[in-house]
């Protein structure tokens, strides 16, 4: 049964176009061609409390555990209402017969202590329910009781990860802009939130338009754009204290659309002077910045490859807006997308295999997944107006801004599987954009 | 008279945009700031700039050339320019939404410079001009057709006086 849950997912892995050469496999595929994949029955029964004072803890570090793994559409939680069984102690042996009656194929037992200090112990086991056997070791997490969900979601990315094979991207968070009041006037600040639109906190007040904030390969740093000098101007701000620092402030320019390098060093941006706009990269520590680009067409919106080697961006020099690749020394770049529209704010994969990008045709946005090469280009949505994806740290997921159209009209956050399957609006009060994705948390 | 009760009109507007905005939550009340209250019959004042001669011209989906009926106003901006030297000018460049964020800031950016170059051309001293690009974020009109993304490809020249440097 184990095997059995494992090529489940290896067919998943191969619809999506991952894996290389077995991919070849017929009557897989032909099962997700059928779209006829149903999601992995698990059974998440309450955790166990070790301390009364655990209890609203031990319930609510499950039904994360479980909603993280529903949200994936790899999953279908078994409501707790057709559980035969109660789960009273962490160590007793499973009833297994009871768990096989109503078809759970996984199930998640775990254990939740809570000392003095207000510290938390979190201790699980997965099962192979119709196998009778667990799937690799108990583990247990540790953590202040404030960080309860963080510990439910490294919970729910060992599960993710030991039935699919996958790293997972439940403790991770995403830095976004937070929107409010009226199109003509809309106001707009940094907020960041866990991935699932949790514990959003704001990072910037209302008083200057900002843009498109995007993480460090650390997590721990944001680079931004904001109006506050009256003008676009890239900024770099420390998460935990939110101090922040203008790193490029030539008059007469504008300068936007920044990244970081793998490295966290070295920054990408985009600056217009006199109209033109180019690609110029920062180096944090010397604050030396380099020149990559010289042409009077757009070039902006870059994004490093995982290697450090080459970077994406787009540019209408053919007279439209279309997606180049270059090396990162700033050589001549190669046009890699030839499709009908337009093409922009290509995202390298972390995985290295894959561009997401957003395309505009026939006054429709899409957004969209293409080999590196800029073949196999795949559209996974469509609306009046999607842009901007960003990738979740294991390179399944992609988070984008999708807005509605008309006066009423306003933003919020989607997440799609790179399948084209499984798009979710992410819970959050209030429209927000411009989602960057955090790598998985330490 | 009728540009003096317009003048009124659009500051009793965003007088109530910003009143439809409650501050509450620390977002406070910040967004677009008002024209100064000075009567547009005035012709050195900042409102008959605006009005009289015309702030704003209007650009084509995704160009950023100047038609005749832009070079017409930016001629008469060049004009009262010339002679209202205590005033200096940020031209803003504007998209409509139909586009990706950061390719509208640049296009907004080849906007703003069309006009800067038009109006140096026509003798304003470039020390008095800046732009700046809002690409997409502050459209005027807030409809999904091309009656409101025409009005809101444009590149408005906000003067100002008495800047300092």
């Amino acid at each position: 049964m184990i095997a059995r849950i494992l090529t489940l997912f290896l067919v998943l892995a191969l619809g999506a176009g991952l894996a290389p050469a077995q991919a070849q496999d017929g009557p897989l595929r032909i099962v997700i061609d059928e779209g006829v994949i149903e999601p992995l029955p698990v059974a998440v029964p309450d955790f166990v409390a070790e301390d009364a004072r655990a209890a609203d803890y031990a319930r609510n570090i499950a039904r994360v555990v479980a909603a993280d793994l529903a949200g994936t559409g790899l999953f279908r939680e078994i409501p707790e209402e057709a559980h035969l069984t109660t789960v009273t102690s962490f160590a007793s042996p499973v009833q297994f017969s009871d768990w096989k009656a109503i078809n759970a194929q996984a199930l998640i037992t775990g254990a939740v202590g809570l000392d003095g200090s207000g510290r938390l112990t979190v201790k699980f086991r997965l099962f192979d329910v119709f196998a009778e056997a667990p799937l690799g070791d108990g583990l247990q997490f540790g953590g202040p009781a404030t960080s309860w969900r963080r510990v439910a979601h490294k919970v729910a990315d060992q599960v993710y990860s030991r039935i699919t094979g996958e790293s997972g991207y439940f403790d991770s968070r995403v830095v976004f802009v937070a929107e409010r009041g009226p199109k003509n006037a809309r106001q707009k600040r940094l907020a960041i939130m866990d991935y699932d639109g949790a514990n959003v906190q704001f990072l910037t007040d209302a008083s200057a338009l900002v843009l498109a904030p995007r993480f460090s390969p650390t997590g721990d740093r944001v680079l931004f754009t904001s109006y506050e000098s009256g003008f676009p101007r890239i900024y770099l701000m420390d998460v935990a204290s939110t101090r922040r620092r203008a790193l490029d402030e030539q008059s007469g320019t504008m300068t936007f659309a920044p990244r970081f390098a793998p490295d966290g060093q070295r920054v990408v941006f985009s600056l217009s002077q006199g109209g033109n706009t180019d690609i110029y990269m920062l180096d944090l520590r010397s604050g030396q910045r380099m020149r990559l680009t010289s042409a009077p067409s757009i070039e902006t919106a870059p994004s490093f490859a995982p290697d450090g080697q080459q970077i994406v961006f787009e540019s209408d020099r053919s007279g439209s807006q279309q997606l180049y690749v270059m090396p990162v020394t700033g050589g001549e770049p190669r046009r890699i997308s030839f499709g009908q529209g337009r093409y922009g704010t290509p995202v390298w994969s972390p995985r290295g295999d894959l561009i997401a990008f957003t395309k505009q045709n026939k006054g429709r946005f899409h957004i969209g997944v293409m080999r590196t090469d800029g073949s196999e280009e795949r559209l996974l949505t469509a609306s009046f107006l999607d842009e901007g994806p960003t990738w979740a740290p294991n390179g399944r997921v992609i988070m984008f801004t999708r807005e509605t159209s008309g006066a009423q009209g306003a933003p919020s956050l989607y997440t799609v599987d790179i399948t084209g399957r499984n798009l979710r609006q992410v819970s959050l009060q209030g429209a927000a954009s411009d989602p960057a994705w955090s790598p998985l948390l330490p | 008279m009728r540009s003096i009760s317009s003048s009124i009109v659009i500051a009793a507007a965003l007088a109530l945009s910003a009143c439809s905005n409650p501050s509450g939550m620390g977002w406070g009340s910040g967004g677009a700031g008002g024209i100064g209250g000075a009567a547009s019959s005035d012709p050195t004042s900042a409102a008959y700039f605006q009005e009289t001669v015309g702030d704003r011209v209007l650009f084509a989906v995704d160009e950023s050339t100047l038609s005749d009926t832009a070079r017409a106003t930016l001629e008469a901006q060049a004009r009262w320019l010339m002679s209202n030297p205590e005033y200096e000018a940020v031209i803003e460049g504007h998209a409509d939404e139909q586009g990706t964020r950061e390719y509208n800031l640049a296009l907004g950016a080849r906007r703003a410079s069309a006009v800067q170059e038009f109006l140096v051309a026509r003798g304003v001293s470039p020390a008095r001009l800046k732009t700046v690009s809002y690409g997409k974020e502050r459209p005027i009109e807030i409809c999904s057709v091309e009656a409101c993304y025409a009005k809101n490809r444009r590149a408005v020249t906000v003067v100002t006086a008495g800047l300092g440097s």
